[in-house]
């Protein structure tokens, strides 16, 4: 292995073992295993949110992709670019979104409870069943084209289609991209940490956070991290099974011409999936443009926090593709994957846990706040830079290996000459990406932050926290615009290699 | 019988116009360059493209609005003719109902169209399980078990080797002759529209250029595109 490489994994394993360890040695010296009624009740209702917020974002996402995979109508584009938003919105503005909407005193005039399960449900249908609906549509725009016309040459009516071209298709990756989603709602910090209510609605991971901001007890908070950590593991290595399943935004490819999905009946059924889809996805996005332009002012928080939050996202996304890009090489695909997952599969309040004890005990937590934020960004964006640049490096390492050997091109000026310039526009997408990814986290400086240091997303949370809702509301535009500028940059990278 | 009076069809900013005329029966060959418009005039054809103008008529019915579904027409592909997850004797079985409900005769049809595409033992293998030449049997026995009398071949045996190639060009020459179908095959090879066609359609940019008989085609120099197409194809053999 190159020396890049052997570093950047050397970085990873200190920060995750640095991270772990302490956990662990507190959690065996005062008795781990106090299998509490608070635990079991914790893990049951991770999971028991998870599955149910897993299973209603697929059911809704298989309708949508396929009625936006067989109908051609002006603002198609526009519908699936919108899908892309949830994923890119910082967490706790969509959340600010769907107070918005769905509180008391809200759109809908409070017409239940929010804070609780049906809260979280909501939140997390509202991210996850337009990155299924997403994942699904490129699974049906691989179908070759032969298949429609064959099934249209065949006489194949609307459910055969679905039966014999497009269920076959969707059927392998349903797994893995189920798997993914409820990686994402077990982690999901957020949103529970805002929108559950209480002992009786909390989540391992905001658990964590409450064992240790609140309660200072490190032991409950060790076991609750060895139970998230085991889950997390266990599930991330069932996703590994999953090849091709990609995290972030898959590239479509050219829409496909369909035959079936013509009959009036069969449009206006796609539309009204269409306009639900709309539905769940647009009203939180409008309520955050339309309450933030009311209380648009510059607040005197807003410009350091909106400082610090590019700052630190900047420096994370740099320090993801540095970590990323030594261990992109194919042959070490292994170790590359195995070190990105390892830095999925250990949730960032566990690090952020092991971090925060072992430093506490030294010197304390405050003078390395940013440092702490950014390396723990960083490794949380690991895996979608590790994502984007590994195939691009297998492909230009494909393409160029053997005639750089040949030309005795290698090192420093094989990165300057060859790749750099033939990586720049997947470079550019990693680093955008680890960006968005920085930029909504509220994990990191939720546990790190102090008074003087604040990021765009801890603002919001500490406004709606003193229910200053429309500044909240303001931060959280400034927020969503700067997301929306990213998602627009990743969308045009990742979509001008498209095979036209 | 097959007619297209001036279709005119837009590809990106390619224009493109086709007229033809072959006789019920004709095995016709369509050759021509790369992006001239060869599979798109099959595609026209079997209705998966529209044209902006003109004429289709097939066994001389006017095919405006017709669905692919109810054109006289089978079509072959390069590749994508299974469907991965049914055995053989279900792609096939396709071939006469969409919804797999077949009766006793129907069956039996499809058994006789798997043994005449020499598939028999292979009924439930799965199209993983079997070779790419296999696979075009597969679609070649579907294509006689609906029995439609044209039968429109999209670079069907392009990825075969020559021995395959020439396997499955009997097999299409044995059915065009014992069933009467009109054949329109798009190939590359100058070597299987000899062996096979009576035909060869030209299409250039486009537009058919010719439409003339086999030997007439690979040995006439009359017309500057073909020949240049053609180089010292035929001389050499």
């Amino acid at each position: 292995m190159k020396p890049g490489g052997i570093f950047a994994l050397a970085a990873i394993l200190l920060a995750v073992i640095a991270g772990l360890a302490p956990v662990v040695v507190i959690g065996l010296s005062e008795g781990l295993m106090r299998a509490d009624p608070y635990l079991f009740r914790v893990i049951r209702f991770t999971l028991l949110q998870a599955a149910l917020s897993t299973i209603i974002s697929i059911l809704l996402a298989i309708p949508i992709a396929r009625a936006l995979a067989r109908q051609r109508f002006p603002g198609r584009f526009l519908i699936v670019r919108l899908f892309m938003l949830p994923l890119a919105l910082p967490a706790i503005v969509a959340i600010l979104g769907i107070v918005t909407v769905y509180g008391a005193g809200g759109w809908l005039g409070g017409a239940f409870d929010l804070y609780g399960l049906a809260g979280i449900l909501i939140a997390h249908v509202f991210f996850n069943a337009p990155l299924s609906a997403r994942l699904i549509l490129s699974r049906l725009e691989t179908i070759p084209p032969e298949s429609f016309r064959l099934g249209a040459n065949l006489g194949f009516h609307g459910a055969q289609v679905f039966r014999l071209i497009e269920w076959p298709q969707i059927r392998p990756a349903l797994a893995g991209i189920a798997t993914l989603i409820f990686l994402l709602c077990t982690a999901s910090f957020a949103v529970v940490l805002t929108l559950g209510g209480g002992p009786q609605a909390t989540t391992l991971e905001v658990a964590i956070y409450q064992a240790l901001r609140f309660d200072f007890d490190p032991a409950r908070a060790t076991a609750l991290a060895l139970v998230q950590v085991a889950i997390c593991c266990a599930l991330a290595l069932y996703a590994g099974r999953f090849t091709g399943l990609t995290l972030g935004a898959p590239p479509l490819r050219r829409t496909q011409i369909r035959y079936d999905g013509t009959a009036p009946l069969s449009r206006i059924g796609d539309a009204l999936i269409l306009l639900a889809s709309l539905a769940i996805v647009l009203p939180p996005i409008v309520a955050v443009v339309m309450s933030g332009m009311a209380g648009l002012r510059l607040d005197r928080d807003l410009i350091p926090a909106m400082l610090t939050s590019l700052g630190l996202a900047g420096s994370a996304a740099i320090l993801a593709a540095c970590l990323a890009w030594p261990l992109a090489a194919p042959r070490f695909a292994t170790l590359g994957n195995l070190a990105t997952l390892g830095a999925y599969i250990i949730p960032p309040a566990v690090l952020a846990t092991g971090w925060f004890i072992l430093l506490s005990r030294y010197s304390g937590t405050n003078a390395l706040a940013p440092v702490l934020v950014i390396a723990l960004n960083a490794l949380m964006a690991l895996p979608f830079a590790y994502g984007v640049l590994a195939p691009a490096v297998a492909e230009a390492g494909s393409r160029h290996d053997r005639l750089c050997a040949g030309l005795g091109i290698a090192g420093f000026n094989r990165f300057r000459l060859i790749d750099l310039p033939a990586l720049k526009r997947p470079l550019t997408l990693a680093l955008v990406m680890a960006g968005i990814v920085s930029l909504g986290d509220l994990t990191a400086i939720t546990l790190f932050g102090t008074q003087d240091f604040v990021t765009l997303p801890s603002l919001i949370y500490r406004q709606m926290g003193s229910y200053r809702m429309e500044q909240a509301a303001a931060t959280s535009l400034v927020l969503a615009l700067f997301a929306f500028v990213l998602i627009t940059v990743t969308e045009s990278l990742g979509t001008r290699d498209d095979p036209a | 019988m097959i007619r297209l009076e001036r279709v005119r069809f837009l590809y990106e900013d390619m224009e493109m116009e086709f007229s033809l005329d072959v006789e019920r029966g004709s095995f016709v060959a369509v050759t021509g360059p790369s992006g001239a418009g060869k599979s798109t005039l099959l595609a026209l054809i079997a209705g998966f493209e529209t044209q902006v103008s003109g004429s289709i008529h097939l066994d001389t019915r006017d095919m405006a609005d017709v669905p692919p579904e109810q054109r006289p027409v089978s079509m072959i592909f390069q590749d994508h003719n299974t469907f991965s997850h049914l055995d053989l004797w279900k792609n096939v079985a396709l071939g006469i109902s969409p919804g797999l409900r077949l009766d006793k005769t129907q069956r039996a049809r499809v058994d006789e169209a798997m043994s005449l595409a020499g598939l028999g033992e292979l009924k439930h293998r799965l199209p993983g399980e079997i070779s790419g030449g296999e696979r075009q049997r597969v679609a070649i026995a579907r294509a006689l078990v609906r029995d439609r009398p044209i039968l429109l071949l999209d670079e069907a045996f392009a990825s075969l080797g020559p021995a395959l190639r020439r396997d499955m060009l009997d097999l299409v020459k044995t059915l065009h002759k014992d069933r009467g179908l009109t054949v329109l095959m798009v190939s590359h090879q100058p070597e299987d529209a000899r062996y096979a066609a009576g035909q060869v359609a030209f299409v250039h940019q486009g537009r058919i250029l010719a439409l003339r008989p086999t030997l007439k085609f690979f040995t006439a120099r009359d017309i500057p595109e073909i020949a240049d197409y053609l180089g010292d194809w035929s001389a050499a053999r």
